[in-house]
């Protein structure tokens, strides 16, 4: 496409280059990108980073229970930023290692459901019939309960731990994917290009993956911005209901959920910040994603 | 309409024998039913007793088929915490969930809907703008996290309303309700605001969209050039035509809501099925597990194929294209 396109009089940008270029004309997106970097940069960073290792019980000082934000430490002299928890653990190193755990469950489970999504979908549209009935029917199925219920019971059966989590986001996430990919390569089949490639002979394997599946990925971006942000929010509620992660690798969900048997004593600061922490993360995603909706959908362009 | 009406009564079917089964499967083939069906206090004679009850000494294809008649006759198993049916322990519950639902459900119409025509009125206007970045946050925001922030806002800070529980209840058409008392109003508020933001930020997103598309049609600029006052453009003209998505919408998220009851119950120790749900988990009462899921599935389901045909009745494309598919 870029070669057709150079020796035209007017200069057009490669689609990347396109798509970046109109992105940042959006302040907001902009912001909202820098924000989640920046989040998942603290997030990898958070063992060199953090004040204290919150789980390794000789840094904590009982003494330190449940300190108001801004305290200095009566052991160590350490100020905490953010408070304490009822066991003196300082609560911006829990929130960045929570972040941790909170981001690792969302993209883990996010790029196992895209594999498993997208292959489905293609195999469904590119091969159609009875396959595609099948396999759609048991998508539609499946997207017809809500997605908290059918975490929720995954969990209350297999029982608590990330590896667990995951597996639950992926089983109910796999579907978004495969729905989207499906449509937009069964408009895709139907082109010229895919009928050149069936007359080159290649493999069925290779024309689903190398010449449908690039053209299919635009509304996939799209669906996975706003799936991840689901995904940390799904996450966080699971573990905020006791059925998601365990409390010795605990993500933000569990971390206000900790919190939240001292708020009404107005210990607010515990279960705040990282409440706080969580939301900023979501309201990112979602910008960057607002705003890559609106860029890569081909209506919206001249 | 008649083979329409069949066909999608089938598929309604079909969801339920297919979640069935996957429930079957989770409790009899992946864990172990003794442990999952059988109290672990339970006697040397119990056990056996019940195993002979439940069939688990035969093979797997029967205790499907005893499991599904078991549920036909509304005995999904006996709660190990309370000791009664299941299925009885969930139905106690059941109306202070569908209250809680559908009181919600009314404000995020009576509330979604005229902000969302707004917004659509004026997309431009400051009142418009802040109304969107209102339904942004209300989207970004946990359920849970909402919910908390009502109570620490309104219950801690302010003192105006109670953080939990579902205060004094009166008798209405044979069921206990909240709404009716002043206490139990009060009980009320705060778990139906949480548990409606979401949907209401849904609303006004759908309302707001189809109301700019709907306003720039030949039949709305005709109704003005006719000099019909503003207000009967607004509520006869627009209004009438954005109401089929937005009652789709509203149709099919009833279900939805019975199940993010679950959060907002929890947050607000709400004592409708979905607290029960949490606390069965916790106390790994599992009849009580299976219970709620084989009801919710069904609820969910039946509201589906009611929306569904009442949509059917109102444009016919929908029944004539399903019936060619």
């Amino acid at each position: 496409m870029s070669q057709t396109t150079a020796n035209a009089p007017v200069r057009v940008d490669s689609p990347a280059r396109r798509i970046l270029r109109q992105f940042m004309e959006d302040p907001v997106a902009v912001i909202g990108l820098i924000l989640f970097v920046a989040i998942a940069a603290l997030a990898i960073a958070a063992p060199w980073i953090a004040p204290q290792n919150p789980y390794d019980l000789t840094q904590l000082d009982i003494m330190d229970s449940a300190l108001p934000p801004g305290e200095v430490s009566f052991g160590s002299g350490q100020t905490y930023w953010l408070g304490t928890d009822r066991q003196g653990r300082d609560m911006l190193s829990g929130i960045l290692y929570g972040l941790r755990i909170s981001l690792l469950v969302a993209s883990v489970s996010l790029g196992l459901a895209i594999t498993i999504g997208t292959i489905v979908g293609v195999t469904a549209a590119y091969f159609g019939g009875r396959l595609d009935s099948f396999i759609m029917r048991i998508v539609d199925l499946q997207l017809s309960f809500p997605a908290i219920l059918i975490a929720l019971i995954l969990l209350a059966l297999l029982g608590r731990g990330v590896d667990k989590v995951i597996l639950a986001l992926v089983i109910v996430q796999w579907a978004y994917y495969a729905r989207t990919v499906r449509s937009s390569a069964i408009v895709e089949r139907r082109k010229d290009y895919i009928d050149a490639a069936r007359c080159l002979a290649l493999s069925d394997r290779r024309i689903m993956f190398r010449h449908l599946l690039p053209n299919c990925v635009p509304p996939l971006i799209v669906v996975a911005t706003v799936q991840i942000a689901q995904a940390i929010a799904l996450e966080a509620t699971l573990s905020f209901l006791g059925v998601g992660v365990p409390i010795t690798e605990p993500s933000l969900g569990l971390l206000i959920a900790n919190g939240y048997d001292y708020l009404l004593s107005g210990s607010y600061w515990i279960s705040l910040f990282p409440g706080i922490a969580l939301v900023v993360t979501i309201v990112a995603i979602n910008l960057v994603g607002d705003r890559l909706r609106d860029v890569l959908n081909p209506r919206l362009q001249k | 309409m008649l083979v329409y009406l069949v066909r999608r009564l089938g598929q309604s079917l079909l969801a339920i024998v297919a979640m069935a089964v996957l429930v079957f499967a989770g409790v009899y083939a992946i864990g172990n039913p003794v442990d999952v069906l059988i109290n672990p206090e339970a006697t040397q004679a119990e056990i056996a007793a019940t195993m002979q009850r439940l069939g688990l000494d035969r093979p797997l294809y029967e205790q499907f088929g005893i499991f599904v008649m078991n549920a036909l006759q509304g005995d999904l198993g006996t709660s190990f915490v309370y000791g009664r049916p299941a299925l009885a322990i969930i139905m106690e519950r059941l109306p202070a969930t569908m209250e809680l639902a559908l009181v919600a459900l009314f404000l995020s119409v009576a509330i979604g809907i005229p902000l969302g025509v707004w917004a659509g009125l004026r997309p431009d206007s400051i009142a418009g703008r802040t109304i969107m970045g209102g339904s942004i946050l209300g989207f970004s925001l946990p359920n849970f996290w909402q919910g908390m922030l009502l109570i620490l806002v309104f219950a801690v800070l302010l003192g105006w309303l109670p953080a939990g529980g579902r205060g004094e209840t009166t008798e209405f058409l044979g069921l206990q309700v909240s709404f009716l008392t002043w206490d139990g109003l009060t009980h009320l508020i705060l778990p139906a605001i949480n548990l409606a933001l979401f949907k209401m930020s849904l609303i006004i997103r759908l309302a707001r969209a189809n109301t700019r598309e709907v306003s720039l049609q030949d039949y709305v600029k005709f109704a003005r050039a006719k000099g019909l006052s503003g207000r009967r453009v607004v509520m006869v003209h627009i209004l009438k035509n954005i109401m089929i998505p937005v009652v789709t919408i509203i149709g099919l998220e009833l279900g939805s809501m019975v199940a993010f009851a679950i959060v907002t119950e929890t947050v607000f120790a709400w004592p409708g099925m979905g607290k029960l749900l949490i606390d069965s988990i916790n106390l790994l009462d599992r009849p009580v597990i299976v219970a709620y899921l084989m009801l919710t599935v069904l609820i969910i389901v039946s509201i589906n194929l009611l929306v569904d045909v009442i949509y059917s009745l109102l444009d016919p494309r929908i029944r004539l294209s399903e019936m060619k598919g």
